[in-house]
């Protein structure tokens, strides 16, 4: 009738089993799109950088892998509040299955950060500030991996962990300040990120892969919700008729 | 509402002094780790003296995250936790009053025998100084801290060292804060200059407790 009751019927993991299953290709699909298309703008289009060379490039998987990682952070911040105020099962889901593509991401932007440290700064890693709280970011989302994996209790560890997530989220920002103030008073390496000006086609291309990084990261979380709901909802009904349902399709 | 923190503190006092080595063998942990570092970097009274804020304060971190699990853990065993989570006070104030009942017994004999660790580094007694407040004040903060993480891990396998995984991120702007004061001060910035900067991190200081309740009732579900 109205899109507000559509919405909390998807709440359900029975209703929302189904819906992520058909999601998933066509978030798939697209992130392939948008990926080819900002590959192509970034690799093929856009201009040799006058400072950098060819080497600044990287940028188009280092910025949006960074962007993403503080994003989804804040995506699970978001569900572990919904699930601790209203005590609903699918966003402690929703933030365990988000949680291993933010680490993935945090990792993949260090990484590719150091590659792109190497030739241009001549380090694989400097203590600038932004590296910094990147490599506590992934100690973060390691810590509430580490934590929802040790308590057996579903309902126990999707509590714990999102009130680990609030806790982690309104500490962020200090934790950058004070490395960012930290930074300041050991006047360590003067690296400066900020570009001086930046080419419009190697914006869109790093928009495109933002948003190419954005749907793969819907997709794995939806993929990986699906087998967390299968597991946790194996005694009820609707998993065994959709167990049933898959087998069927096996044999056909 | 002062009442029964101030009972909580007398009762968690009485029960650490019943068992004293708990809190000698912290602090001697404390000593111990300072003083392995001169061996490991060598005696030069240059190095040292702009090592010592950081391993003062690293040590400090790692002697507090040492006393933590107990924090909740024996009360737990014995059933005090789930009276304390009934009774008709706000867990809150309870873990308010046991947060600070484990300052006075892990972060403040550290702030007493940090100056006297921070000699053996050559520190001047300016920095010194400094460093003892800057220990005493920033304790707490890790007591807080450490608290909503000791209360996430209760009763959970290997607690202890995920615990530290928790817990050691967040610590990080107290040990950039506490060990930049007594780093300034040696380098002639003036380490009052942080001050300020640590007073939004304990505006911060009150909401733990509740944070830390919060967890608790998770745990005793």
């Amino acid at each position: 009738m109205t899109d507000r009751f559509n919405l909390y019927r998807f709440a359900s993991p029975a209703t929302f089993y189904p819906l992520a299953g058909t999601l998933i290709p066509y978030f798939a699909a697209v992130s392939v799109v948008f990926g080819l298309a900002g590959l192509w703008l970034g690799m093929l289009v856009a201009p040799t950088d006058f400072q950098q060379g060819e080497g600044y490039r990287i940028i188009f998987i280092h910025v949006p892998a960074s962007w993403m990682s503080m994003f989804i952070y804040l995506v699970m911040a978001f569900w572990a509040a919904i699930g601790l105020a209203f005590n609903t099962r699918l966003s402690g889901m929703m933030a365990q299955a988000l949680a291993p593509t933010g680490a993935l991401m945090a990792f993949l932007s260090l990484w590719t950060g150091a590659l792109w440290g190497k030739p241009m700064w001549g380090a694989w890693w400097v203590w600038d500030a932004r590296l910094t709280s990147e490599l506590i970011l992934l100690f973060l989302y390691i810590g509430y991996m580490a934590l929802t994996a040790a308590i057996d209790d579903p309902k126990r560890a999707d509590k714990a962990g999102g009130l680990l997530l609030l806790v982690g989220v309104v500490n962020i920002p200090i934790i950058y300040f004070s490395v960012k103030w930290w930074n300041t008073l050991h006047q360590g390496s003067s690296v400066n990120l900020t570009k001086s000006s930046m080419a419009e086609t190697m914006l869109w291309g790093m928009l495109l892969m933002a948003m190419c990084f954005w749907m793969y990261s819907i997709a794995v979380a939806f993929m990986r919700v699906r087998t967390i709901m299968l597991e946790r909802e194996r005694h009820t009904d609707w998993v065994k008729a959709e167990l049933a349902k898959a087998g069927n399709g096996g044999e056909q | 509402m002062f009442r029964i923190i101030a009972a909580v503190i007398g009762r968690d006092l009485k029960l650490a002094m019943r068992r004293q080595a708990d809190i000698v063998s912290a602090l001697f942990f404390f000593i111990i780790v300072v003083s392995l570092f001169p061996l490991g970097v060598g005696p030069e009274p240059d190095l040292l003296r702009k090592l010592a804020p950081g391993v003062l304060w690293v040590a400090a971190l790692l002697a507090t995250m040492l006393s933590l699990p107990r924090l909740f853990a024996d009360d737990h065993r014995d059933g005090t936790l789930e009276q304390l989570a009934l009774a008709p006070h706000p867990l809150g104030l309870v873990v308010t009053g046991k947060v600070i009942a484990h300052w006075l017994v892990s972060g403040l004999p550290l702030a007493l025998i940090a100056p006297v660790l921070g000699v053996q580094f050559d520190l001047s007694a300016d920095a010194l100084i400094v460093l003892t407040f800057a220990i005493l004040l920033g304790t707490p903060a890790l007591s807080g801290i450490g608290a909503i993480g000791a209360a996430l891990t209760l009763g959970l396998r290997g607690g202890g060292v995920l615990l530290s995984l928790l817990v050691l991120p967040l610590y990080i702007p107290v040990l950039i804060f506490g060990a930049g004061a007594v780093d300034a001060t040696v380098t002639g910035l003036g380490g009052r200059s942080s001050f300020p900067a640590r007073r939004h991190h304990f505006c911060l200081t009150r909401l733990r407790p509740w944070a830390s309740a919060a967890a608790l009732k998770i745990a005793l579900e």
